[in-house]
């Protein structure tokens, strides 16, 4: 059995980030809180070996590490009600965890905390066509919901480009986008009902098969709230009609500016496109070796535009967008002839960051949004970031709402690459803002972008959601560290201050 | 992803090459949602994304490494879903491959595991001493409860449940020897005949020289071949494995500097995995180095070759719904998709996809015998989806997986190249009679 002080490992590059101070008295009781724990999930499911422990001390962000206190891997809702009414009584911090493939460090562990993997609640629940709704466990993957229903031609409209490996509890919990949240919007959008377990062990439904559902706007609430507030168990979602037709383009440019012009001559026409992205040459050629998708080579910038809806009106778009391409300079033009080729067009895009892995040995994954037609003025000042930094940067964009994702490439085994690019990840964010944006896009806060918060929100904002944290958990146990830059303490903020776990809201159904 | 090698471990050639592929993994996680393991138990200690780094820490301190670490690698079933998924391209298979090698050289495995293992790197690669050895099992067999009683063969139980109720005869066309194609000789191969299925399912080699022959094509079963080494490889017992890799290698460049081959054909797609990496595995040899890239040059699943050499026209019209199950080391390994199901296609079988096809059957080598539970549970998972399809016969190009899913599904189960050798004038096989 590991002694308690060698949990006691801070990050060990990152000084800078500065977690909630280890509690010694927690460290002191290992012993025993792991026989506890071991008592509510028996079998392998409670995970204490240092050996063990290190494959989970990141998420996608690799950049930060943390070995946790101790891994628990629930089955059932009920192990996950007892786990936290344990954790509860005992002061024990908790961070939940899907598929851990977050890249604002969301799922980072803490040394004195409990990390709930939820990965073994990956059952369907129901399916119903009627009412166009599944239900599902949290551990779920966001594309096996498609998988379940495409058969009868449904699926689930937020397609992250991780919707391969994330979980639909992830989703929720980051709010998370796609390249199809243009037309179908995000998560939010997408939910209709939750099953969450507080703290304190109590669970409670959100929400249900139907819009007006009682409590809906807790939902929105609940949707980004980053495992802060509760641990999602089960998630009703919407499922759609597979449009009739889609179509995908592949339209290549000369120029990043370029493409950036066509994209806003394709919006200011009112063409509402499915999807709409753009990748620039470092993406296209990584994501076109992987998926071999048929992109060219010799382009300067890709635009991926996809239309969906009636044959007749697809075919029209289609013209029109070849139209305000050749118009804006575009070198050529593939459009899908069938399924499988559109989905290849996509594979690609959707691989593109991981198989930035084949150029660089890491990359540093940024997310801002900035106001559409600052995109050439952007790319721009990052080449001469990228000359300045010395580190090459590629960038995928959902050209169609703004979200940027430049991928810093660096190499985490020469000592200071890893802190210049994220001194130049700092800098492409305060681009960001200064251009009129805003510093997330899709992928949360995490601790990547917690101490930038202020940057954003004012404190009387900051204080305000701090405040609907301590309805939901008064003594801050839930993924403490997160997303709040400092954590009030619930009393000092006043107001819903909350007494012996009961929170404050009476009229949503639990048992 | 960062690494933590120092310059001595780094002038190790095989650290180095672990060190350039742990690099390569951004630690995205995608690789998690495709993993059989992963998906049955929930754990990232037994995904792929786990294992690299459960491995890196094995590799980066050295040594022998802790028992939790060698249990997920064991859990491993080397399928390569990971590999088809990955898109920064992390050669999971060297890795692991790697790993297990480590892990015999350095740690110690309890008394009954050894055992067992020592006697499945023995016993499997060499087709006399299986035939012994399933002869031995056969009698074994009705006292397999009593086997599993006794700890220290516990493990031998699975051995003898696995033995079959009828061990076929010698087949005619066991080699050496040259079967002469028909008509006008189009091309010359080498046939792998192999290990364990030569004496398992002779009659898979027979439809597959017959095949051949009708359509041209001269089959050499080449002297002093045998056993691929993939079984031995797999149990982490490198020197064994690369022993019988460098019969081949010998035997075949014999072959190709004597009258030629045009391919060296494999139809147990394991197989066909092992000798296409043949090149990497000597990539340090001096001697063989060369004689092994060229091997792997060659090598090809017989799927591949029938496809691009053009099949017969059917000489029957089957009427069959046929459920294709692609093995692993087909699909994963040696990424070979169209092949198989554009063969059946033409030959007028109907072919459905079986859902959650890129997951493994669970027979994985001597993966069935070592970890049955997981095997068991992955068996019936895809014995689920293929009842589903309700199909008339199931089709697949490796005989582990015939075997494995035989055991729970009374479906008959061939070989891709028994029915593509039926509906091109062969006999029809005995399953569907
Ligand atoms: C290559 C790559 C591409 C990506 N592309 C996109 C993209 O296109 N769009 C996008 O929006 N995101 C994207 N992401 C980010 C990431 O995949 C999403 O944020 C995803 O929703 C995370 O899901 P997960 O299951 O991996 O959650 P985790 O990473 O495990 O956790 C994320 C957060 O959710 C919380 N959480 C997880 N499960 C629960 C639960 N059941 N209850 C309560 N809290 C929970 C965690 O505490 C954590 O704060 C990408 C990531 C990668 C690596
Ligand atoms: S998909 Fe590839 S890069 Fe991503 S975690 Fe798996 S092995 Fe690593
Ligand atoms: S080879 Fe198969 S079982 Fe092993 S890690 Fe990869 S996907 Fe999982």
């Amino acid at each position: 059995m590991n002694s308690a002080p060698e949990q006691a490992v801070s990050l060990d590059q990152h000084s800078a980030l500065e977690m909630p101070e280890l509690d010694v008295d927690i460290l002191g009781r290992r012993n025993e809180i792991i026989r506890d724990l071991r008592a509510l999930v028996p079998g392998e499911g409670v995970i204490s070996e240092t050996s063990e422990m290190r494959v989970y001390e990141s998420d996608g962000l690799t950049a930060y590490r943390q070995l946790p206190f101790v891994v628990v891997l629930p089955e059932t809702v009920e192990q996950v009600s007892a786990v936290l009414r344990y954790c509860h009584k005992t002061g024990l911090k908790v961070v939940p965890r899907g598929a851990g493939t977050s890249l604002s460090g969301g799922a980072l562990p803490l040394g004195d905390g409990v990390l709930l993997g939820l990965a073994k609640f990956n059952r369907i629940l129901d399916i119903d066509y009627a009412n166009r709704t599944a239900t599902v466990q949290p551990g779920v993957t966001n594309l096996a919901i498609t998988k379940a229903v495409e058969g009868r031609g449904f699926y689930y409209a937020p397609d992250p480009s991780s919707q391969i490996a994330c979980t639909i509890g992830g989703n929720v919990a980051e709010n998370s986008g796609g390249v199809h949240c243009l037309k179908y919007g995000l998560t939010t959008n997408n939910i209709l009902g939750l099953q969450l377990v507080l703290i304190t062990g109590e669970i409670i439904n959100i929400g249900g098969k139907h819009l007006d559902s009682d409590g809906y706007d807790l939902l929105g609430l609940l949707t980004g709230s980053e495992g802060l507030l509760g641990v999602i168990t089960e998630v009703t979602v919407r499922i759609l009609r597979e449009p009739e037709t889609a179509r995908a383009m592949i339209i290549g440019f000369p120029s990043s500016e370029d493409a950036g012009a066509c994209v806003g001559s394709i919006i200011g026409a009112g063409i509402i496109a499915g999807g709409m992205e753009m990748m620039d040459r470092p993406a296209i050629h990584a994501a076109d070796e992987f998926a071999q998708a048929g992109y060219p080579l010799d382009v300067e910038a890709l635009l991926i535009v996809e239309l969906d809806g009636p044959e007749a009106e697809v075919t029209d778009l289609i013209g029109r967008v070849e139209e305000i391409a050749d118009a804006n300079n575009a070198s050529n033009v593939q459009v899908s002839q069938n399924e499988p080729e559109r989905q290849k067009f996509w594979a690609g895009r959707k691989a593109a960051f991981p198989a930035i892995g084949r150029i660089s040995p890491d990359y540093y994954c940024m997310d801002g949004t900035i106001p559409r037609h600052q995109l050439p003025k952007v790319l721009a000042r990052m080449r001469e970031l990228s000359e300045k930094y010395g580190l090459g940067v590629a960038n995928v964009f959902h050209a169609g709402d703004g979200n940027l994702h430049p991928l810093i490439m660096y190499d985490s085994n020469v000592p200071g690459e890893l802190e210049a690019a994220e001194d130049f990840g700092a800098d492409i964010l305060r681009l960001c803002v200064e251009v009129g944006g805003v510093l997330t896009g899709e992928h949360g806060v995490g601790v990547e972008k917690r101490d930038l918060m202020p940057e954003m929100f004012s404190e009387t904002d900051l204080d305000h959601q701090q405040r609907v944290k301590c309805a939901f958990d008064a003594d801050g146990l839930l993924n403490p560290g997160k997303v709040f830059p400092t954590l009030h303490r619930c009393a000092e903020l006043g107001r819903i201050h909350i007494h012996g776990g009961k929170i404050p809201f009476p009229d949503i159904p639990r048992f | 992803m960062q690494t933590r090698f120092s310059i001595h471990q780094l002038a190790d050639p095989d650290i180095s090459v672990a060190n350039d592929i742990l690099r390569k993994c951004v630690h995205c996680g995608f690789c998690t949602a495709t993993c059989p393991t992963y998906v049955l138990l929930g754990d990232e200690l037994d995904s792929p994304r786990g294992r690299i780094y459960l491995i890196k820490n094995m590799l980066e301190d050295g040594g022998a490494p802790s028992p939790d670490t060698v249990k997920h690698v064991d859990r491993c079933l080397s399928c390569l879903s990971c590999m088809s998924t990955c898109p920064a391209s992390v050669n999971y298979m060297h890795l692991v491959d790697y790993a297990r090698d480590h892990i015999e050289e350095t740690y110690r495995r309890p008394l009954s595991d050894r055992l067992f293992r020592a006697i499945l790197a023995k016993l499997l690669p060499n087709p006399r001493l299986f035939r012994l050895g399933m002869i031995a099992g056969f009698v074994a067999k009705p006292f397999a409860s009593l086997l599993e009683a006794i700890p220290v063969t516990r493990r031998l139980a699975a051995l003898a449940r696995l033995a079959p109720s009828r061990l076929p005869g010698r087949s005619a066309n066991e080699g050496p020897g040259t079967f002469p194609a028909m008509g006008v000789r189009r091309k010359r191969v080498a046939l792998l005949s192999g290990c364990a299925q030569r004496v398992l399912a002779p009659e898979l080699h027979d439809a597959t020289i017959r095949i051949l022959q009708r359509h041209g094509v001269e089959v050499v079963l080449a002297k002093g071949e045998g056993c691929c080494g993939g079984l031995p490889h797999h149990l982490g017992k490198t020197g064994d494995s690369f022993a019988l890799a460098k019969r081949n290698i010998d035997a075949w460049s014999h072959e190709i500097d004597d009258q030629g081959l045009d391919a060296i054909l494999v139809n147990a797609s394991g197989c066909g995995t092992t000798l296409k990496d043949y090149g990497f595995m000597f990539r340090e040899d001096p001697v063989y180095s060369v004689k092994a890239a060229r091997i792997s040059e060659l090598a090809a699943d017989i799927t591949e070759f029938l496809n691009q050499l053009g099949l017969d026209d059917p000489t029957i019209d089957p009427d069959l719904d046929v459920a294709y199950h692609s093995a692993c080391s087909l699909q994963h390994g040696q990424q070979v998709h169209e092949p198989p199901r554009d063969l059946l296609s033409k030959a007028g079988f109907r072919v459905h996809e079986i859902p959650e096809g890129h997951l493994c059957c669970g027979s994985a080598g001597t993966y069935n015998m070592l970890q049955p539970r997981l095997s068991k549970a992955l068996r019936n998972r895809k014995i689920g989806h293929i009842e589903g399809l309700d199909p008339d016969v199931v089709a697949t190009g490796n005989l582990g997986c015939i075997t494995q899913l035989a055991t729970g599904t009374k479906i008959p189960l061939v070989h891709t190249i028994e029915l593509l050798d039926w509906a091109t004038g062969g006999p029809k096989p005995a399953k569907l009679s």
